[in-house]
């Protein structure tokens, strides 16, 4: 339960969201040449973070636009909010 | 040696007020050196080892604990136990933990208060029909006692439930697993605990996992805030904190950690002898012997390990349960909490070795895994004694999100996972 600054609409509840889990796994460019491993790295396997982690989530109920957000998952703390397509904050 | 619980042993111990019981486990400090080590003292964790000394004969064994035992998800569940699942690898594994559920209060000389009182699914759309019938049909071929129930004799089973047909959700009928039930979830990881201590298994509390040795292919040992202790074999039970542990040895696991919660009611006089789940609308419920109502609501979409859970997720659960029992819309709530678990993507467990040699994982058992540990600690013992899964729980290896193998027990495994 926290607060979720859209960079689209502002703050919000965090209800009015939907998670998107890890952020910046690159999506393959050559499907065909990838290996059984690296399908199940790309689909499956995920760091989990307890701690900072990087994510995406979606305004579901609001601009319905996608972001990534910065959250340390051991407190919920959002450290930052940035839009796709841009390079995480360094600090 | 450890004194047997008994009515003997309840009348001597009362002439001395109760003062002088043996001391139900020790509270030993690490040695150098085990032939393997346990993180995790959960109740999958003390099982297994305790597993690890009776079958395998391995007794230089520890579990290392970063809390206290039971204090993590064994101590935060709705203590449902039902193997009711849809498909053989899952029937044959939860059906295995239910076996041992019925004889376990005698194997571990600790009552586990398993009650068997059913577990009655509901259906409340014509695909939930569909499908419930269907689960039915596969449980009775693999040996799982399974009925369908229409609306009145779901009524009938359990009269405080609303099934007239205009509400929002209504109840088209329901299936009845009669040998699942519950259990008192503290019991059973203090049961394993003094069944395994018995046995020479040390249990370590307040032992934090710090990093994970290894050599090239092989462990070596675990460092712990309580110093190094070497190791050949490390069984990793830690459920929400797999993937943390899994970082530790440097393998990425098919996991997200997310808070689930529950919630427990004053407490009342009997009203409901029985636990019913409902997938649709997301809702449980049954009655502790305290008398307080246990319902268990739905995890956070998101990843979080902070032990919470968000007030939407309970106020959605509240207002199905209020919908199907209306009787309770004047009940105080008294507790809620949360636990992390840590969910697979087909919502089935894995026990399981791993690339690096003496290194197992059993995890992943997202928001069911209290019914599975008699069989879970069962399996992943052989798993680790003979570095080879069980028949039982080969199909729950780590390799099959890479082969494609999964077990997908999403919705079919009659509760959203």
């Amino acid at each position: 339960m926290f607060i979720i600054n859209c960079p689209f609409c502002g703050e919000r509840d965090q209800s009015e969201f939907s998670a998107g889990g890890e952020a910046h796994i690159i999506r393959p460019k050559q499907p065909t040449e990838l290996s059984d491993d690296e399908w199940a790295d790309f689909l499956f396997m995920r760091k989990n973070i307890k701690g900072v982690q990087f994510e995406r989530w979606n305004h579901a109920h609001g601009c319905r636009k996608w972001f990534n957000v910065i959250r340390d998952t051991s407190n919920d703390k959002i450290h930052a909010v940035y839009k796709m397509g841009e390079k995480p904050p360094t600090k | 040696m450890k004194n047997n619980y008994s009515i003997f042993s309840l009348i001597k111990n009362s002439l001395s007020y109760h003062e002088d019981w043996q001391q139900a486990w020790r509270d030993p400090e690490p040695k150098k050196e085990y032939d393997a080590v346990i993180v995790g003292g959960g109740g999958h964790g003390l099982a297994t080892a305790f597993y690890l000394a009776k079958k395998h004969n391995m007794k230089n064994i520890a579990v290392v604990e970063k809390g206290w035992i039971g204090g993590g998800n064994t101590g935060r569940n709705t203590t449902i136990i039902r193997s009711n699942y849809l498909w053989d690898a899952s029937a044959g594994l939860y059906d295995h933990a239910l076996k041992i559920w019925e004889n376990l209060s005698q194997e571990l000389n600790y009552n586990v208060m398993f009650s068997q009182r059913g577990v009655m699914n509901l259906a409340h759309n014509l695909q939930d029909v569909r499908d419930l019938k269907r689960r039915t049909h596969a449980n009775r071929l693999n040996g799982i006692d399974a009925v369908w129930l229409s609306t009145n004799e779901v009524k009938k089973f359990c009269p405080i439930i609303n099934t007239s047909p205009d509400i929002r959700y209504p109840v088209l009928g329901g299936t009845l697993q009669r040998r699942a039930g519950t259990a008192r979830h503290d019991a059973v990881a203090w049961g394993y605990a003094r069944g395994a201590d018995a046995m020479g298994v040390d249990i370590i509390q307040n032992c934090e996992v710090k990093g994970i040795k290894r050599n090239g292919d092989h462990v070596e040992g675990l460092e712990t805030t309580k110093g190094f202790i070497k190791t050949k074999k490390i069984g990793v039970v830690a459920a929400g904190h797999s993937s943390v542990i899994a970082n530790m040895a440097g393998i990425k696991l098919p996991l997200e950690s997310k808070p689930l919660q529950a919630l427990v009611s004053e407490p009342v006089k009997p009203i409901i002898d029985t636990v019913v789940m409902s997938n649709a609308v997301h809702a449980y419920v049954s009655q502790s012997d305290k008398g307080e109502l246990v319902i268990g609501a739905g995890t956070d979409a998101y990843v979080s390990y902070t032990q919470k859970g968000s007030h939407d997720i309970v106020e959605g659960t509240l207002k199905a349960i209020l919908e199907l029992y209306p009787i309770f819309s004047r009940m105080k709530m008294l507790r809620q909490w949360g636990g992390i678990v840590d969910i697979c993507p087909d919502a089935s467990p894995i026990i399981s070795k791993t690339n690096i040699k003496g290194l197992y994982f059993n995890c992943g058992w997202g928001t069911g895994g209290f019914k599975a540990t008699p069989g879970s600690g069962d399996l992943f013992a052989h798993t680790i004694a003979n570095d080879e899964p069980h028949a039982l729980n080969a199909a729950f290896n780590l390799n099959r999100f890479v082969s494609g193998d999964l077990v997908d027990e999403h919705g079919a495994a009659a509760v959203a996972h």
